[in-house]
């Protein structure tokens, strides 16, 4: 756990408000929280990068109360399907969020809701919950232990080599592993979060940036683009020191730009891999090595082991990091490790005579959308109940996911649906209009057929 | 004949799927697909348009519709 108390004066945490919080105070509220609730609770965390998310986060974790973090903008009917399902006795959530439960204490624009569920048991390792991906609704949620995220941050804190002399500006979620993942190792470090609810297309992001000069940020791959389409080559940004990426695998253009306007710019620039299921990272590409090995997700990251089965190609990680299980539903939140310290990641990928590791290809039908990972099948399922009467198949590649449908003038209506069910922006998805969607005699749809259809929007 | 008012406005339709009627109310984040990937596309879509290259201070500054007209005025696009 956490030792802010040995640097309690310094600043864990600047909001692009002005506001700003001492590891003390995080502290101090961890106490209020303690003399509140009982501890060993579950509780839904819905989360924003600002002041009060990160308290109650800390607060929580500092009180062994098992948080689920969601997005403070999760809508309403998928909030309330997870909260009958896993009962949190309480919620942390914005102020005047109009949730109708009674308010429990008040704090950094944040409340603690109580809701008078009856508590489901918590395993005694169980320390955080997530989401598998940002929210196609599946209520699936990794469990992770007080052993996971201490692993998984050290190793962080390591190979990134974070100081607290570091200021990350989020780019990220938080509720997101890989935005958690930063907060939680430059937290364990005494480094000093700048927090903004503004993002990379807005004004404001880059004044908060400039002038409390943020020396790193992590992105995802769409995150790369839209700073290239910034032309971020031209800012003057002389505080930033590291950029890393992950979620998702970055065209090896805009790998090799990047790199070489690290290099250009005295910059360290660190292209990773990693899953929920793994806390949030399993392996790293040193940058040194970028521009030799493009295309590579690197080695593992220390304390974890990678390798490749010889069975079907799979990526195969162990280490601390990787999670307990996943739970379905309250009940499973009493189980233990079921995963022993080995992640069958999905991927299939090789390795080279260096031991760098590369993926060629997923063992499942998911693609990652803006970093989030999207299920086909479960996209399928979900249009084909909202529109029986059609013929649905869903494919494509990141960020860009083909929707065929037959029909006739549906396809607006479809985009506009997946768009609010996966609360993913609709330009993820183009929808083409088949005269039927072709299968094989077994019922299974050819997608191999499909995607020779020219796409349409 | 359809004027330069009217290529603008039909960028965000096309970038956002919205009724016409709502945009002079329109901001960055005033409706869900206006975050920054839809700002990404609607960049695109302008630059199409009107043959033009947006600056990056001007991409980050374009916060609303009324505010977008200011700037596209910089490039000397009459609107």
């Amino acid at each position: 756990m956490w030792s802010f108390s040995s640097y309690p004066e310094r600043v864990a945490a600047v909001c692009d408000s002005g506001g700003e919080i001492t590891y003390g105070e995080l502290d101090s509220f961890a106490d209020t929280i303690r003399d509140a609730v009982p501890p060993r609770r579950l509780v839904f965390c819905l989360c924003s990068n600002t002041l009060g998310s990160l308290a109650g986060y800390t607060a929580f974790r500092s009180n062994r109360m098992v948080p689920l973090l969601l997005s403070s903008e999760l809508n309403q009917a998928l909030l309330d399907q997870l909260i009958q399902r896993y009962r949190p006795a309480y919620l942390w959530a914005p102020r005047e969020s109009q949730r109708g439960y009674p308010v429990r204490l008040s704090q950094f624009g944040y409340e603690l809701l109580e809701t008078r569920l009856m508590p489901p048991p918590l395993h005694d390792e169980l320390a955080l919950l997530l989401t598998t991906s940002g929210s196609t609704g599946s209520p699936n949620l990794v469990r992770l232990s007080y052993d996971n995220l201490e692993a998984n941050t050290a190793s962080i804190v390591e190979y990134l080599g974070v100081t607290d002399r570091e200021r990350p500006i989020t780019t990220l979620p938080m509720e997101y592993s890989y935005g958690l993942s930063i907060i939680n190792s430059h937290l364990e470090a005494g480094a000093t979060l700048l927090l903004t609810t503004n993002g990379l297309m807005q004004k404001e992001f880059w004044t908060f940036f400039k002038e409390r000069r943020a020396t790193s940020f992590g992105g995802v791959p769409y995150t790369y683009e839209m700073l290239a389409r910034l032309r971020f080559s031209g800012m003057t940004l002389p505080s930033l020191k590291t950029m890393t990426q992950a979620g998702g695998k970055l065209s090896a253009d805009l790998q090799r730009q990047f790199a070489q306007l690290a290099q250009a710019t005295g910059r360290r620039f660190f292209v990773m891999y990693g899953q929920t299921e793994a806390t949030a990272r399993i392996s790293y590409l040193p940058p040194e090595r970028l521009l030799d090995k493009c295309g590579s997700i690197g080695i593992a990251i220390p304390g974890g082991e990678l390798s490749v089965a010889d069975a079907d190609g799979e990526l195969v990680y162990r280490g601390r990091n990787v999670a307990l299980g996943y739970a379905v539903s309250a009940g499973d939140l009493i189980k233990g490790s079921e995963n022993g310290g080995v992640l069958a990641t999905g991927d299939i990928g090789r390795r080279d005579a260096d031991g760098y590791f590369y993926i060629s290809g997923r063992k499942k039908r998911f693609i990652k959308i803006f970093g989030n990972r999207v299920n086909l099948d479960e996209v399928e399922r979900l249009i084909q109940g909202a529109f029986p009467d059609l013929g649905v198949a869903c494919a494509g590649s990141d960020d860009h996911m083909a929707i065929f449908l037959t029909g006739n003038h549906e396809a607006g209506e479809v985009k506009r649906f997946i768009s609010e069910k996966t609360g993913l922006n609709p330009a993820a998805f183009a929808v083409t209009l088949v005269p039927a969607i072709p299968r094989n005699d077994a019922g299974k749809t050819l997608y191999a057929q499909l995607e020779a259809v020219p796409c349409g929007r | 004949m359809t004027t330069n008012l009217d290529k603008y406005a039909q960028a965000f339709v096309e970038s956002f799927d919205v009724d016409p009627a709502v945009l002079p109310t329109c901001s960055y984040r005033s409706i869900a697909v206006w975050d920054s990937i839809g700002h990404m596309g609607l960049m695109a879509n302008l630059e199409e348009k009107f043959g033009i290259t947006l600056e990056t201070e001007d991409i980050i500054d374009f916060s609303s519709f009324e505010k977008g007209k200011e700037i596209l005025r910089k490039y000397s696009v009459e609107l």
